[in-house]
C-alpha cells in the first residue's frame, strides 16, 4: 500500500501535521484489552448500579421503567437498522425512510397535530425547537413557561434563551396546577409562545383548552409537552388549540439507559410545515411509478441552508423512533387505550394508598394520570436512605425528591407508576414510606421467610 | 458490458405499504397485565374530568405481533447497511460497529438504570462516565469533558454559548463567528442559533485557510474562530499555530470542530493546537453505531479559562475519608445551564468508552494511522487510470483521513454527473462518498473510507469507479439512469416537496 501511495511509512502521510503540534509520546491511557476483559470490567461496573430490575423503581420525572416488548430489542438490533447513516441516498434507505414516515404518522395521530417530524434528540431539547420556531414564527422575544413545565426543560430553554435572545417568564402553580391568573398577567403583545405541559411536572392533568385562550387572545403560541403514555387517554394537544406538541419519547419503547438516548417527538399546526426542525419523510414516486420515500423539505435543514436553516440538527435519534414505532404498533389502537387506563387506575389506587399514610398527605387533589406528588412530615432527605445507615450505606427509596428543582416543595416527592409496578410492589412501597416516617432505628429491616433481613427489598 | 435489463427484481415487485396498510380491525399484538387485586375498574370520567379525557382513540395500527416482525424485517432489508457493505461517506467516519458494545450497553444495570437514581446507587454508571470524561480530556488534549450534549450539533452549540459566556465573563459582547467555507452545514447554523454573525473564511491554493483573509476579518467583534481540521478536504491546516495566536491576540476563542478527530487520534491533539473548545462525535470516531441517523453523542472538551461555564451536572470524582464518590454536581454558578434533560446519552457513553477501553492508547493511534493509510491508498488507486482522468483529486497532496474528487471533467466529457456516479455505484454493492460537499470543490464526491476496510475493500470501490468509467464513455445513458437493481429507482424529490405527504392519509 505505501509503494501505491509512494511513500515509506506511514510517518511520512503525517509528516503534513507541523512538528510543534504532533503528540510526539503514546496517549495517556490503558493499555487495549481482550473483548472479554472489557466486557467483565464494564460488567462489574453495572453490577454496582441498582437498576429497575433489582428495585421496583417508582422514580419518573419524563422517563418510567415502562415494559419494553422484546420485538423492539430483535428488531432494532438488526444491522440494517442498527449501521446504516442517514438516508442520504433513498434508493437504498427505503426501510428507515419508510418507518419515519410511519412514526410521522403515528406521532402525529396520538398528538391530534397534522405534522410531525422524523423526531429529536429528546424532550427537553425539543422545548428550545419550539421556542426557536414560535420567535422565527412571530417575530416576538418572550418565553413563557409553567412552572408545571419539566424543569430540565425550562433549564434548556433558559440555556437557550441566551442564544435566542430571548426573555423567559415564569408562572407558579396553585393546587398543582398552572395559575390561569398569572399565566394571563405573564402573557405580552411580545410574548411569542407559552409553554405547558400535561400532565405536569407534578402529574396533574392540566386544563389545556382553557389555559390557552389567554394565550391565543395575545396571539402567541401554545405550545405543549406532553407524555405520550398518557395520550390513550388524555384529549390531545391537537383538541386543545395547541400550534406545537412536543415531548420526551422514552416511554414508547425505548430503555431507561440512565437517560439517554432516547428521542424527542415534534408536532405541529399545517401553518408551520416548513419551519420544522428536524428531518421530515415524504412519499413520492421512482422513475418507474413506485411508491417511495425521500427525506423531503430539506431546504429547512443545516447541509443545504446553513446559517438560515431552521435548526442545525444533523444525526439525531431515528433508531429510537423506529423503537417508539414498533412500541406503538405492539400496543395498537385499542392497547394504547387499555395502558392508559390501567395507568391512571393503578396510580388512582397508590395514589389512595400512599396519601392515607401515617406522616404523608397529597401536595394537591388535581387529576393525575401516572404520577403524583406525596408530602412527608419528615424532611425527604432523611426518608431516602432505606434501613439504617449506622453499618454502611443503604439503597435509596426509589422516588423524586422535589427539593432540588422546586425549593418551595421541598417536603415533597415525585411516585411514578407503570404497568411494571404491581399491586404487591406498591404495597411495599407504602411499607417502606411508613417505615421510613417513623425512623429505621425502631424499625429495623423487615425479614424474609428465612429469617434473612430484606433492606427494602432489594433484589 | 451490456446495459442493465429493466426487468423488475423481486424486491422491486413488492411494492411498499405501510404498517398502516395492513391493519384490520380489531387484530392486536399486545397483552396487558392485569389491573391487580384490590384496584377497582373506576370509569375514567370518575378519575379524570370527562372534558380533558379523549373522545376518540388515536389511529394506531391494529396487527398481530408476526405482522410486525415481518414487516419491519421485510422495511430493514429496504436499507443498505455498514455490516452489509463498503460505506466510504466522507466526514462521516463509518467504521465497523462492535458487537461487544451493544452487548455491554444492553446490561441491566446501564439500560435499565433511571436516569434519576440517586447518585450513590449509580456509582457504576458515574464512574463509566468519569472514565469517558477522562480518555477524552487525554484524547484531545484539555483538562474538562462535559459528556451532556446529545450530538455534534448540540455540541456545537454549547460551545458557542460557553464562547457567549466566556466573553460576557470579561464584560464584552462580541458578534462575530468566523468558518471557512469548507465548514460543516451545521457549524453556520450553530452559529445563528447561537446569535453570532457568520463572516466566512477563504480556502486557499491548498486546502487550508486564507490565513490573508483571516487577518483582514479578524477585529473585536470575533467571538471564535470555528475550524474543523484536517477539514472538510481532508488536508490538515499546517497554519493552525499561526492562527490560534492571530484569533488569541483578539480575545477570541478557538472552537474545533471535531467530526474529523478520526485522523489525529493518538498523533495530534486539538488543545495542543491551540483550540478552546472541542466536540467530540462519539458515533464517529468512537464506534457507536449511527442507527439509520442517531442516535450519537456529542461530548465537549475544553481549555481551563473556559471550563467555569460548562453545562451542568457535571460528573466529579470526590475523594474523602470514606473513600472515593462519583457525583453529579450541579452547583455551577457560571454555567450555561443544561442543553437537554438528565445526563446525557449515557447509552452512547458506555458504548464508546468500551471502544476506547478495547483499543487502548496505542490501538486509537494506529487506528488513526489505519485511517490515514487508507485514504492515501485508495486516492492513490483513483489518481490512476479513468478516476485519474474524469475524477481529479480537489488538493492534491498527501490527505488525511478522507479526500475530495471533483467529477467536473466527467460531467463535461462524458455527461456523467457526480450524482449519476453515485447512484450507479449502487448497483455495484456500494455506498455512494458524500456528494456535492464541500461546496468549493465543484461536483464534488467527498470519500472517507477508515481503517476498518480491508486492502481488498478499497480495491473493489476503485475497480467499480474504473469500471463504472469505462461503462459510460461507451454509453453515458447508464450511469445517468442507476440504479436499476435497489429496491426503487431514482426517486422524484423535487414532487415530493412541492406537495409534501408526510403521513399516512386521515
Amino acid at each position: 500500500m505505501l509503494a501505491a501511495i509512494g511513500v515509506d511509512s506511514v510517518d511520512d502521510l503525517f509528516a503534513q501535521i507541523p512538528e510543534e503540534v504532533k503528540l510526539g509520546r503514546p496517549l495517556d491511557l490503558e493499555d487495549g484489552m481482550s473483548e472479554s476483559e472489557v466486557y467483565r470490567f464494564l460488567a462489574g461496573l453495572a453490577d454496582t448500579n441498582l437498576d429497575a430490575e433489582r428495585i421496583p423503581s417508582f422514580l419518573g420525572a419524563g422517563m418510567y421503567d415502562h415494559y419494553v416488548p422484546a420485538i423492539v430489542e430483535a428488531i432494532v438490533s438488526r444491522s440494517e437498522f442498527l449501521t446504516p447513516y442517514t438516508p442520504y441516498q433513498p434508493e437504498v434507505s427505503q426501510g428507515g425512510l419508510q418507518v419515519m414516515f410511519e412514526f410521522q404518522t403515528a406521532m402525529s395521530e396520538i398528538t391530534g397535530l397534522p405534522v410531525a417530524n422524523a423526531g429529536l434528540y429528546e424532550g427537553p431539547s425539543a422545548a428550545a425547537s419550539a421556542a426557536y420556531l414560535a420567535m422565527g414564527a412571530t417575530g416576538r422575544t418572550g418565553l413563557v413557561a409553567s412552572r408545571g413545565l419539566h424543569p430540565h426543560s425550562r433549564e434548556t430553554l433558559a440555556t437557550h434563551a441566551v442564544g435566542f435572545g430571548a426573555t423567559l417568564t415564569e408562572v407558579g402553580l396553585e393546587n398543582g396546577l398552572t395559575s390561569a391568573d398569572e399565566l394571563a398577567a405573564a402573557v405580552t403583545d411580545d410574548t411569542a409562545a407559552v409553554f405547558l405541559q400535561n400532565p405536569n411536572f407534578l402529574g396533574a392533568v392540566e386544563d389545556v383548552a382553557a389555559l390557552g385562550e389567554a394565550v391565543k387572545a395575545k396571539g402567541a403560541l401554545l405550545i405543549v409537552a406532553v407524555d405520550p403514555m398518557t395520550l390513550g387517554i388524555l384529549r390531545p394537544p391537537g383538541e386543545c388549540g395547541a400550534d406545537i406538541a412536543f415531548g420526551e419519547g422514552q416511554p414508547l419503547g425505548n430503555r431507561l439507559d440512565f437517560g439517554g438516548p432516547s428521542f424527542g417527538f415534534f408536532c405541529a399546526k399545517e401553518e408551520y410545515l416548513r419551519k420544522m426542525p428536524g428531518r421530515i419523510a415524504g412519499e413520492t414516486t421512482d422513475v418507474d411509478g413506485r411508491r417511495g420515500f425521500v427525506l423531503t423539505l430539506q431546504t429547512r435543514e443545516q447541509h443545504i441552508r446553513r446559517e438560515k436553516a431552521t435548526s442545525n440538527i444533523c444525526t439525531a435519534q431515528a433508531l429510537n423512533a423506529l423503537a417508539g414505532m414498533i412500541h406503538l404498533a405492539w400496543l395498537g389502537k385499542r392497547g394504547f387505550v387499555e395502558l392508559g387506563e390501567l395507568l391512571a387506575r393503578r396510580t388512582a389506587y397508590a395514589r389512595n394508598l400512599l396519601g392515607g399514610l401515617d406522616g404523608y398527605e397529597l401536595l394537591h387533589d388535581a387529576p393525575v394520570v401516572r404520577e403524583f406528588a406525596v408530602r412527608s412530615e419528615r424532611p425527604v432527605g432523611e426518608l431516602l436512605p432505606l434501613g439504617d445507615e449506622s453499618e454502611g450505606p443503604a439503597p435509596r427509596l426509589p422516588v423524586y425528591p422535589l427539593g432540588r428543582d422546586y425549593p418551595e416543595y421541598e417536603d415533597a416527592f415525585l411516585v411514578a407508576i407503570t404497568e411494571n409496578r404491581s399491586v404487591d410492589e406498591i404495597g411495599w412501597l407504602a411499607h417502606m414510606l411508613e417505615h421510613a416516617q417513623a425512623g429505621w432505628g425502631e424499625h429495623i429491616h423487615d425479614h424474609d421467610e428465612d429469617g434473612n433481613p430484606v433492606a427494602g427489598g432489594v433484589r | 458490458m451490456s446495459a442493465p435489463t429493466l426487468k423488475e427484481t423481486p424486491q422491486q415487485a413488492d411494492r411498499a405499504k405501510t404498517i398502516y396498510e395492513k391493519s384490520v380491525a380489531g387484530r392486536r399484538a399486545a397483552q396487558l397485565p392485569a389491573l391487580g387485586e384490590g384496584i377497582e375498574e373506576t370509569p375514567l370520567a370518575d378519575l379524570i374530568p370527562a372534558h380533558l379525557l379523549r373522545r376518540e382513540p388515536a389511529e394506531l395500527p391494529e396487527v398481530s405481533e408476526p405482522e410486525i416482525v415481518r414487516h419491519y424485517n421485510r422495511l430493514s432489508r429496504r436499507n443498505f447497511d455498514l455490516d452489509t457493505g463498503f460505506y466510504p461517506l466522507g466526514s462521516c467516519t463509518m467504521k465497523y460497529n462492535p458487537r461487544l458494545n451493544e452487548r455491554v450497553a444492553a446490561l441491566p444495570g446501564h439500560a435499565k438504570l433511571h436516569p434519576a437514581t440517586d447518585p450513590a446507587d449509580a456509582q457504576g454508571a458515574l464512574q463509566l462516565m468519569y472514565l469517558l470524561q477522562e480518555s477524552l480530556s487525554e484524547i484531545t488534549g484539555l483538562p474538562t469533558v462535559s459528556l451532556q450534549p446529545s450530538a455534534g450539533s448540540q455540541g456545537e452549540l454549547a460551545g458557542l454559548l460557553l464562547t457567549r459566556a466566556y466573553h460576557a465573563d470579561r464584560g464584552r459582547n462580541p458578534t462575530k463567528v468566523l468558518t471557512p467555507d469548507t465548514a460543516h452545514g451545521t457549524n453556520p447554523a450553530s452559529v445563528t442559533m447561537a446569535g453570532y454573525e457568520v463572516v466566512k473564511v477563504a480556502t486557499n491554493e491548498k486546502g487550508g485557510v486564507d490565513l490573508e483573509d483571516l487577518r483582514s476579518k479578524i477585529d473585536d467583534e470575533i467571538a471564535c474562530l470555528m475550524l474543523t481540521n484536517p477539514n472538510t478536504l481532508g488536508v490538515f491546516d499546517e497554519n493552525i499555530a499561526e492562527m490560534a495566536a492571530l484569533v488569541h491576540e483578539a480575545g477570541g476563542l478557538l472552537y474545533y470542530d471535531g467530526a474529523n478527530l478520526n485522523a489525529i487520534m493518538g498523533q495530534a491533539r486539538p488543545g495542543d493546537m491551540g483550540f478552546d473548545i472541542v466536540h467530540v462525535n462519539l458515533h464517529k470516531s468512537f464506534s457507536q453505531p449511527h442507527g439509520g441517523g442517531g442516535p450519537g453523542a456529542g461530548p465537549i472538551a475544553v481549555s481551563e479559562r473556559v471550563e467555569p461555564f460548562i453545562p451542568r451536572p457535571q460528573v466529579v470524582r470526590v475523594e474523602s475519608e470514606d473513600g472515593v464518590f462519583f457525583d453529579l454536581d450541579h452547583d455551577r454558578p457560571k454555567s450555561i445551564g443544561r442543553l437537554r434533560g438528565f445526563q446525557g446519552n449515557f447509552g452512547v457513553f458506555v458504548r464508546s468508552l468500551a471502544y476506547i477501553l478495547s483499543l487502548g492508547g496505542d490501538g486509537l493511534a494506529e487506528a488513526s494511522r489505519q485511517a490515514v493509510l487508507n485514504a492515501n491508498y485508495l486516492k492513490s488507486r483513483l489518481a490512476h487510470g479513468r478516476a485519474g482522468r474524469y475524477l481529479p483529486i480537489a488538493f492534491d497532496r498527501h490527505c488525511m483521513h478522507e479526500f475530495v474528487l471533483s467529477g467536473a471533467p466527467m460531467k463535461k466529457e462524458l455527461g456523467v454527473k457526480t450524482l449519476d456516479l453515485a447512484k450507479r455505484l449502487l448497483d455495484f454493492g456500494f455506498h455512494p462518498p458524500t456528494v456535492y460537499f464541500p461546496l468549493l470543490v465543484d461536483e464534488a464526491l467527498m470519500i472517507e473510507p477508515v481503517e476498518t476496510e480491508s486492502k481488498e475493500d478499497l480495491d473493489a470501490f476503485a475497480d467499480a469507479i474504473e469500471k463504472i468509467l469505462e461503462e459510460a464513455e461507451g454509453d453515458p445513458s447508464i450511469a445517468q439512469n442507476a440504479p436499476y437493481t435497489t429496491p426503487v429507482r431514482r426517486l422524484d424529490e423535487v414532487g415530493a416537496t412541492r406537495k409534501p405527504r408526510i403521513r399516512q392519509p386521515q
